[in-house]
């Protein structure tokens, strides 16, 4: 099982074989490199570990700036800056595709997946703070008019009186909505494109 | 361009002729029925065009034994095969939709440019 870090460009349509209009998302991949790696031997597993994005060392911190200039990865712009990778993920690898990767060595897309193929995308979405339940859980709220007052998006009941005397776990109440890790299965890949 | 542009781009038809709101145009759309596909030609005023990209439409409105019809055609889709523009209009607006209320001598339209 492969994977490859990427950053969200934006959302169109295109135009399937019989004119039916597909909804895609458009996933930037350029830049993934192998960081580092996870051995049996020292960690007891294999994996491998991506980078992908950019940010400014002086930002990462001294403890990455080392890291990344251990594993001879810190890049040099011409005006000084130094760059290190912004994101950092490991991707559960079997030691044999490990083999093939060496520390240094860029991931292209092109060469790792191709059209109509099935993938799993995992995401954190977009965050929404602590939202009442009609955003929610699209809750239908209360009645606009009809002498309503002060009632209009609130979730009405939580529960029974007396018995059983509390409120059930996993109740559907306001609080944080998004900003959370999401992952979408079986998602097809409709086409790759280089860079 | 930005990203998502550059690659909408891939998916936009490259050759598509200039027409514009009031123009009477020709639309030849592809039909399948069942195995078969054969070409359909719709006839009608263009009432407008709303550019979005690959998802751009245009709106054609033509009266068909005396009922107003009127289609939506994505501007980009395979099923379009081509475009005629029959007649360029003159018109001020860019959505002429007050041809809907209009009928007979009130609905014509002036030529931009006569066709030789």
């Amino acid at each position: 099982m492969d994977g490859i870090l990427g950053e969200k460009v934006g959302m169109t349509a295109v135009y399937g074989e019989d004119g039916s209009q597909i909804p895609v998302t458009v996933v930037r991949t350029t830049g993934n490199v192998v960081v580092s790696k996870r051995t049996e031997e020292r960690d007891g597993y294999t994996a491998v570990v991506l980078g992908f994005g950019e940010r400014s060392a002086k930002r990462a911190g001294k403890p990455v700036e080392g890291f990344f200039a251990k594993q001879g990865l810190l890049e040099e712009r011409e005006d000084g800056k130094k760059i290190v990778k912004r994101h950092l993920r490991e991707f559960r690898v079997p030691a044999a595709r490990l083999a093939e990767l060496d520390v240094g060595a860029a991931l292209a897309v092109d060469s790792m997946f191709h059209a109509g193929e099935r993938v799993d995308v995992v995401g954190t979405s977009k965050g929404t703070g602590f939202t009442g339940v009609m955003k929610r859980y699209n809750f239908k709220g209360g009645k606009a008019s009809h002498g309503v007052h002060e009632y209009h998006r609130h979730g009405g009941s939580i529960g029974s009186n007396t018995s059983p005397a509390r409120v059930f776990k996993n109740r559907k109440m306001p609080g944080q909505h998004g900003n959370a890790r999401i992952t979408i299965q079986n998602l097809q890949v409709i086409s790759v494109l280089a860079d | 361009m930005n990203a998502l542009g550059s690659v909408e781009k891939r998916y936009e038809k490259q050759d598509l002729v200039d027409f514009r709101a009031g123009d009477t145009l020709k639309v030849n759309v592809r039909i399948k029925e069942g195995e078969k596909e054969r070409i359909q030609a719709f006839e009608g005023v263009c009432l407008r065009k709303h550019r979005s990209g690959t998802s751009s439409t245009f709106t054609v409105r033509k009266v068909s034994f005396g009922i107003g019809v009127e289609r939506i055609f994505p501007l980009h889709s395979p099923n379009i095969e081509s475009i005629e523009v029959l007649r360029e209009g003159k018109v001020r607006q860019g959505r002429i939709y007050y041809l809907r209320g209009r009928s007979g001598k009130a609905a014509r339209i002036k030529a931009r440019r006569l066709f030789g």
